[in-house]
């Protein structure tokens, strides 16, 4: 095989000449970070009110939230993608869907991919804090309410400081997938990571190297996020319990 | 204080409770036993609510637990409850086991809660593990704690649910000591527990069930000199002879 190798190729300056493609997979690391990182606030919020419905004795609130998972978790991520990209401004009242249709285009994008990434990722989150709370024994409950808590506070107090604490590790990995996830959303034209180095190839011919450093960067993220996880996991871990001293 | 009138609970055909009626007079100490699956433990989670009934009536301090209009949480807060398995929240010290409902619930400050807890730790014999955390006690001890947790809240009654039964046999001692200093206080209570020893030192009535029904409903010496129905006969003489 008789491929030029060039590693020398980042520091060239790029075919838009005001920048070297180093900055163009910066600004692509930067766009993955930003898009996951809301996308990840957004989905733990969500997430953690609809898995908790999900085990609430109300039965048309858990009847809601198992609607809710089941939608999101069902469709496939791509899928899911293009109907927010897509259809769903073209299912805006005229006005609305106008006015968005003439905002500026990477807003657009971010905002459909960051939408999309957060309620794919808030269903998967319902349904491991979810499990949590079912894990707790039933007796933890009952304490609580025969204590004169009312439901909620039983909810807040007794049962979701634990249930968090158990679901910490499956949550972990959710937090890994939406970094990978977000590669998808170089699909509706968003510059992020993945997209940056398909771009580099095309102006360079220089796929190795581009990929490797895609590759490189997504697995440097991951590596942080798991280690800043586990160092969480251990500060909340409760003596005398599991993962405690 | 507690009047249980003709309550009854099934889980669709099964019945679980036949029919009860018995009351707890202030100061009273009543001891409920009878095999397993004859309805003793969700008899006494029905007197504060955490387990519906179909049809009757209980009536504690004045308030009908039945009654859908009835704030659950607010007669609950002066219902004291301890569990088999001590359900003490593990992520909390002991201390903040002892002050959380105190504050959240009874609005009470948090030095106020915290002096309260202290006291009634002191009482169980736990000051020195305060700061420790439910995960670093014994079976026998988180039990003690619970005790406390419930009499901070200044209960005008205590439901014991099998507290014993989770124990190692080393640890019944030190709890049903805790208990029958608070019995012979005067603190009403109902306890589900198989402990007749206990029974016979500090109960003032023995309620005896066999599937879901109130078999034996008697002064204690009756219930252990000479009780009235083939069913308790067995009971006692299966459980009483070692």
């Amino acid at each position: 095989m008789s491929y030029q190798w060039n590693w020398g190729v980042f520091l060239q300056p790029s075919a838009s000449g005001d920048d070297t493609y180093l900055g163009w997979m910066l600004a692509g690391f930067k766009m993955t970070i930003a898009l996951s990182l809301t996308a990840w606030v957004l989905a733990l919020l969500l997430g953690a009110l609809i898995g908790v419905l999900r085990t609430v004795p109300n039965k048309a609130l858990a009847g809601f939230a198992t609607g809710y998972v089941e939608l999101f978790r069902n469709v496939p991520l791509l899928v899911q993608l293009f109907i927010w990209y897509f259809v769903l401004p073209e299912l805006l009242p005229a006005s609305i869907g106008d006015a968005y249709k003439q905002s500026n285009p990477m807003l657009q994008q971010f905002l459909a991919s960051m939408v999309c990434l957060a309620l794919f990722t808030s269903a998967r989150v319902a349904e491991q804090v979810r499990s949590g709370i079912n894990s707790l024994p039933k007796g933890q409950k009952n304490a609580g309410l025969a204590l004169g808590f009312t439901l909620p506070q039983t909810y807040r107090f007794v049962m979701l400081p634990m249930a968090f604490r158990l679901v910490v590790p499956p949550l972990t990995s959710e937090f890994l997938n939406i970094f990978k996830n977000s590669a998808v959303c170089s699909t509706i034209g968003l510059m992020e990571l993945a997209a940056q180095g398909r771009q580099l190839v095309d102006y360079t011919a220089q796929p190795y190297e581009s990929f490797i450093a895609v590759t490189l960067s997504y697995i440097a993220i991951n590596v942080v996020v798991m280690t800043l996880m586990h160092k969480f996991e251990r500060r909340i871990a409760v003596p005398g319990y599991i993962g405690g001293k | 204080m507690i009047k249980i009138a003709n309550v009854s609970k099934h889980y669709g055909d099964f019945k679980v409770l036949t029919d009860c009626t018995t009351r707890v007079s202030k100061g009273e100490v009543i001891v409920v036993c009878g095999p397993s699956g004859s309805g003793k433990s969700t008899l006494i989670k029905c007197v504060n609510g955490l387990e519906p009934f179909q049809s009757g009536e209980i009536i504690v301090d004045g308030t009908s637990v039945g009654d859908p209009k009835t704030n659950l949480s607010k007669l609950r807060a002066r219902v004291g409850m301890v569990f088999q398995n001590f359900e003490l929240f593990p992520h909390m010290s002991i201390t903040e086991n002892l002050a959380i409902a105190q504050t959240k619930v009874l609005k009470r400050g948090k030095d106020e809660a915290m002096d309260k807890g202290l006291k009634l730790l002191d009482r169980v014999g736990l000051k020195a593990h305060a700061h420790k955390f439910p995960g670093q006690l014994s079976g026998g001890q988180q039990q003690r704690v619970a005790i406390a947790r419930a009499l901070a809240m200044d209960p005008i009654c205590m439901l014991f649910d099998e507290p014993t039964s989770a124990l190692d046999p080393e640890m019944v001692n030190e709890v049903l000591d805790v208990m029958t200093e608070l019995a012979q206080e005067g603190m009403t209570m109902m306890c589900v527990t198989h402990e007749m020893g206990f029974a016979k030192r500090v109960a003032h009535r023995v309620i005896f069930m066999d599937q879901g029904r109130i078999v034996e409903d008697d002064k204690k010496d009756v219930f252990f000199s000479n009780p009235r129905s083939e069913r308790a006969q067995q009971f006692l003489a299966k459980i009483l002879h070692h």
